[in-house]
């Protein structure tokens, strides 16, 4: 990831909670658990860099308490970072005046919470079209939009309903409906699923690729729940009390853990599900014959079927059709039975 | 070995605590048998003054104040960019013309002037529109029921014949109203956003509602005379306070999403209180409009003392000239209006949550509904012109049980006269008299060294301290006799009212349908404005100090019952069971375990009952006591304000000291519990 392609770069942002942080923060020379619970100081995010590119879905995870809901609002800066650089666009949001991050807010961001946060009363199209009518747009233009976001989430027919008569999934699909209605630049979701039962989580997961199918935006995306994370991210920032401990692809994170924390997590994964053709391949020896080829993208899960029926190796090929390296059923299998390569 | 340590430190300090009683109650000893030495100590101080040339008049704290008054109402108070006089003008105007308006629609009719002296009155809105409108209301936003009571309850104003006092007492609290809305939420929104704006308003605020009502009726009554006004204005400033609280409250309960989604959206700051905020925080704030309709409806009768008419001014002057059936009626008629608009605006904030309407039709239900409203009110009053029936209800349909009230309590009189002279001198002789003598003989050091040993045993040096400074200033304002006075008036009436309350709760708590019955009576006892209280009490003991202590005993009764029904039930059924099991009989089952277990909430209940008994010992004022109460009564009458105000603070200390050592004892109680 080059810079300029970050459309959000934050850097070694730190957050301490409690009194004096700043002072705490410029003066003390270690920085551990130890020296902040002794200064009385809640380090919810220590020392934090991440970069957002556009078009990706980066999504941070860890458990609960580890920080990220407050490092998300540091990068809309809901929050006031006890220091660090956040640049939005190229520029530091940090040094933006209060009417400037109104501006911003209006229109380049858009966020969804897990609690929906609706405004009970107001119906749907009265909240999706509630972000526009702040900025001043006339009512027939915001209901206009307001009714294009709507359908985009599936919930056409429903707009004059209230968010209390309306289910779970339902209401944090007009969440959804209206973070999107500005149209932002960056679009934030802290734990959007985690409110909803486990079967409408995995159908709002699959809603929410098609909308990103439809939309490309770039994303920050929260969840404590790996499989999640596994399932929608291009890339993971792991997380653990206040630390960024790792950023990867899904593949990455799986095949190179940073540490035993990381690799907890992975162990009862499907690593059929996270890995794609190119992370198992081997190199092509010329005298391999190929019985077939798969893209490199293609998840094992997903080119399994056919390989192990096949008698011989597969060549993995990017988008030109140029071989990259060459894939096995003996490798196939030892993903499918969960073993380390 | 560490517990019998540990005993061993506790009984220790129990022996020094009680050392330290012990001397306190020597030293007091020694200074009242030694009275002649230090005469000081045992009478009390006259009024701390100063002769300072520099200060003028103001030579006492009560000087001061009434000093203060003079020059702000003159015409040198530039506080604002006008004088302080044409400040209350205005705000005298903003008040008047609604008032009149709403009056003249409600009440009495406009007058519309023809020219040339003549003038043309219309009638007021028609009392069968008004009726049948507010049932058809009740009934939209409940049920049949509702209506029901509604239309039951504006029947009994009509047909007792108390309508148009109704209407007018309705007119001032229709202004009151909202008035203490927008105020209360005005200041509820800054203390809100300025959290040290919140820290300076709230002791403010916890005085106001520690302030008996008379005393600040005083300084309104001199800034803007003898009227509605003036009744208007402290309706509001008795009943803005708990909505200031309940704004901030609501405010700060708004879950921490919406919040951030407000900010996310881009809100200004005005955006985020009115669009996101006070929408959000609606059903809160309901329940503070409610309340303030509440409090203005109790402050009916007292502000009818300062120029407000209507129902209130009905029970006074019945209560002057002791006639206690239209007393009763027209407090009847109070209590029903409070019961009819608190179950209206119940109903109203709990209404069905909004659904959507499939319906297209033109006009939208709201529009519909005031339509049909305008229609029905329009029909009824313009009938009116023609048949005045329909105007007003004819007097000879008018009924009263007046006479036969008065009659009842004639009759008891006559017939029992010696019992009740009997019961009312034993009680002055054997109880009232002593604790009286006991309290007005006690040294004032030595009441303050009790005081503040009892401060810092239940709450440390911080408590200790602000006891005695509270108690000091009534000491150097000269007027520990009447304090003395009011302390023992309202501790023997809350000894009755806590004896009385708690069997009574006790033998609730014993059958659920019993307990229903008692907490549903004291409701309604609750909803009696505190006047009616005297009315009977006066017409069978006549003034003095027993009459005020049995009107409080049985004003401040409910705390005492609903706390020892709660805290009662509050006990696990499993100890109960434990202790029965164990063999406890009933009544050791109820002294050793349930009232054992109840008493911190008991205390609480106490402490509720020592606030009622204040507040109804200054309205006792007017049946002859001669207490803090009459010095703010007298004030009143003398439009006073020093006076007023100093002996309103005093009573208000008198509260708020009891309430800490109270709320102090009752925290230490429920730790040792292991409750807390
Ligand atoms: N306003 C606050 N004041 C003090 N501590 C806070 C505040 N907000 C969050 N924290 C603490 O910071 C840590 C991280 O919180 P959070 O970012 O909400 O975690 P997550 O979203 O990962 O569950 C937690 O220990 C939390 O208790
Ligand atoms: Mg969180």
């Amino acid at each position: 990831m080059s810079e300029s392609e970050a459309i959000l770069n934050c850097q070694n942002v730190w957050k301490l909670f409690g009194k004096d942080a700043e002072r705490f923060l410029r003066d003390e020379s270690n920085i551990d658990d130890a020296s902040l619970s002794s200064a009385g100081l809640i380090g919810a995010v220590r020392d934090a860099s991440i970069e957002v590119v556009e078009g990706e879905i980066f999504v941070i995870m860890g458990l609960s308490g580890s920080g990220k809901s407050t490092l998300l609002r540091c990068l809309s800066r809901l929050i006031e970072p006890t220091s660090g650089v956040i640049e939005f666009e190229g520029e530091n949001l940090l040094e933006q005046s209060e009417n400037q991050m109104i501006q911003i807010r209006r229109h380049k961001m858009g966020m969804v919470f897990q609690h929906f946060a609706l405004m009970p009363h107001l119906t749907v199209l009265g909240n999706v079209a509630f972000p526009l009518e702040i900025q001043g747009v006339d009512k027939k233009h915001r209901e206009e939009r307001a009714r294009e976001v709507i359908e985009l989430v599936g919930l056409e027919g429903r707009e004059s309903y209230y968010p209390r008569e309306l289910s779970g999934g339902q209401q944090q699909r007009v969440g959804i409906a209206r973070s999107l209605s500005v149209e932002p630049k960056i679009w934030f979701l802290d734990e959007p699923f985690s409110a909803l039962d486990p079967l409408i989580r995995r159908e709002m997961q699959d809603e929410f690729l098609r909308i990103q199918s439809v939309l490309n935006k770039t994303i920050v995306f929260i969840t404590h729940d790996f499989n999640e994370a596994i399932r929608l991210a291009d890339r993971i920032a792991i997380m653990k009390s206040g630390l960024i401990i790792q950023i990867g692809t899904p593949e990455e994170l799986v095949l190179h853990p940073a540490d035993d924390y990381v690799e907890e997590f992975t162990n009862d994964l499907a690593r059929s599900k996270v890995f794609s053709a190119r992370a198992v391949m081997r190199e092509k020896s010329s005298d391999i014959v190929s019985g077939g080829s798969v893209l490199q993208s293609v998840k094992i899960d997903d080119l399994a079927g056919d390989l192990i029926d096949s008698e011989l190796p597969f060549d993995v090929v990017d988008s030109e059709g140029e071989v990259l390296g060459v894939i096995t059923r003996e490798d196939v299998i030892n993903v499918l039975v969960n073993k380390t390569t | 070995m560490i517990s019998a340590s540990v005993q061993a430190r506790i009984s220790l300090s129990r022996t020094k605590q009680f050392a330290l009683w012990l001397l306190a109650f020597a030293i007091i000893t020694v200074i009242w048998v030694g009275g002649e030495l230090w005469p000081w100590a045992v009478k009390a101080p006259k009024e701390l003054s100063w002769r300072i040339e520099s200060l003028g008049s103001c030579t006492s704290v009560r000087y001061c104040v009434t000093g203060f008054m003079k020059w702000l109402v003159g015409d040198e108070s530039y506080v604002f960019p006008w004088t302080f006089k044409e400040f209350t003008r205005t705000i005298a105007a903003g008040i008047e013309i609604p008032y009149q308006f709403i009056k003249s629609l409600l009440a009495a009719g406009f007058t519309i002037p023809l020219g040339k002296g003549e003038s043309w009155q219309t009638p007021p809105l028609s009392w069968l529109g008004i009726t049948i409108v507010m049932t058809w209301i009740a009934y939209r936003l409940k049920d049949w029921t509702l209506a029901l009571m509604v239309f039951l309850c504006i029947s009994y104003i009509t047909i007792f014949g108390h309508w148009e006092s109704a209407t007018i007492t309705l007119s001032s609290i229709a202004v009151a109203v909202p008035i203490g809305v927008a105020f209360g939420i005005s200041v509820g929104i800054l203390g809100y956003r300025y959290p040290s704006f919140e820290r300076a308003i709230t002791p403010i605020l916890d005085l106001m509602q520690t302030v008996p009502i008379f005393a600040y009726l005083v300084p309104v009554l001199f800034l803007f005379g003898f009227g509605p006004v003036s009744a208007i204005t402290a309706t509001v400033v008795y009943a803005t306070p708990p909505m200031v609280r309940i704004t901030m409250l609501a405010l700060q309960t708004v879950p921490t999403d919406i919040k951030e989604f407000g900010k996310m959206v881009g809100c200004t700051k005005r955006q985020m209180t009115w669009r996101v905020l006070i929408p959000s925080a609606k059903p809160g704030l309901m329940v503070g409009v409610n309340q303030v309709i509440m409090l203005s409806l109790n402050m009916v009768i007292i502000a009818s003392m300062i120029g407000a008419g209507g129902l209130g001014f009905d029970v006074l002057a019945s209560l002057r000239r002791q006639a206690i059936g239209e007393g009763l009626e027209a407090g009847i008629a109070i209590t029903l209006i409070a019961i009819v608009v608190d179950r209206l605006t119940q109903a109203w904030a709990a209404q069905a949550p909004e659904l959507h309407s499939e319906s297209n039709s033109v006009l939208s239900g709201r529009t519909k509904f005031l339509l049909i409203v305008f229609t029905v009110l329009a029909i009824t009053t313009t009938v009116g012109f023609a048949l005045p029936i329909f105007a007003q209800w004819p007097e000879v349909w008018e009924f009263t049980t007046g006479q036969f009230w008065n009659d009842l309590v004639k009759w008891i009189n006559i017939n029992f006269f010696d019992q009740l002279e009997a019961i009312k001198i034993f009680i002055l002789l054997n109880i009232l008299k002593p604790l009286k003598l006991f309290l007005l003989e006690l040294p004032w050091p030595g009441a303050l060294i009790l005081l503040g040993l009892a401060g810092y045993q239940l709450g440390g040096p911080k408590l200790a301290l602000l006891v005695v400074s509270l108690a000091s200033f009534i000491l150097i304002t000269g007027q520990w006799t009447k304090a003395m006075i009011t302390v023992y008036l309202c501790g023997i009436s809350v000894v009755f009212a806590s004896i009385i309350g708690m069997t009574i709760g006790i033998v609730a708590s014993g059958s659920t349908r019993l307990k229903k019955a008692v907490l549903i009576f004291i409701d309604t006892l609750q909803t009696l404005p505190s006047f009616v209280y005297l009315l009977p009490v006066v017409m069978l003991f006549r003034v003095g100090d027993f009459s005020a202590m049995v009107a409080v005993v049985l004003y401040a009764l409910p705390p005492a019952v609903r706390y020892t029904i709660y805290g009662i039930e509050q006990i696990s059924a499993s100890l109960i069971e434990a202790a029965k099991t164990s063999g406890c009989t009933r009544i050791q089952t109820l002294t050793k375990v349930q009232i054992r277990l109840a008493w911190p909430e008991i205390m609480l209940g106490i402490n509720q009952t020592v606030m009622f008994a204040l507040s109804m010992l200054v309205i006792t004022a007017l049946v002859g006591t001669r207490d803090l109460g009459q010095e703010v009564y007298i004030a009143l009458t003398k439009a006073d304000t020093g006076r007023g105000l100093v002996a309103g603070l005093s009573v208000a200390f008198i509260a708020i000291i009891t309430d800490r050592l109270i709320s102090a004892a009752a925290r230490r109680r429920k730790q040792a519990l292991g409750m807390g």
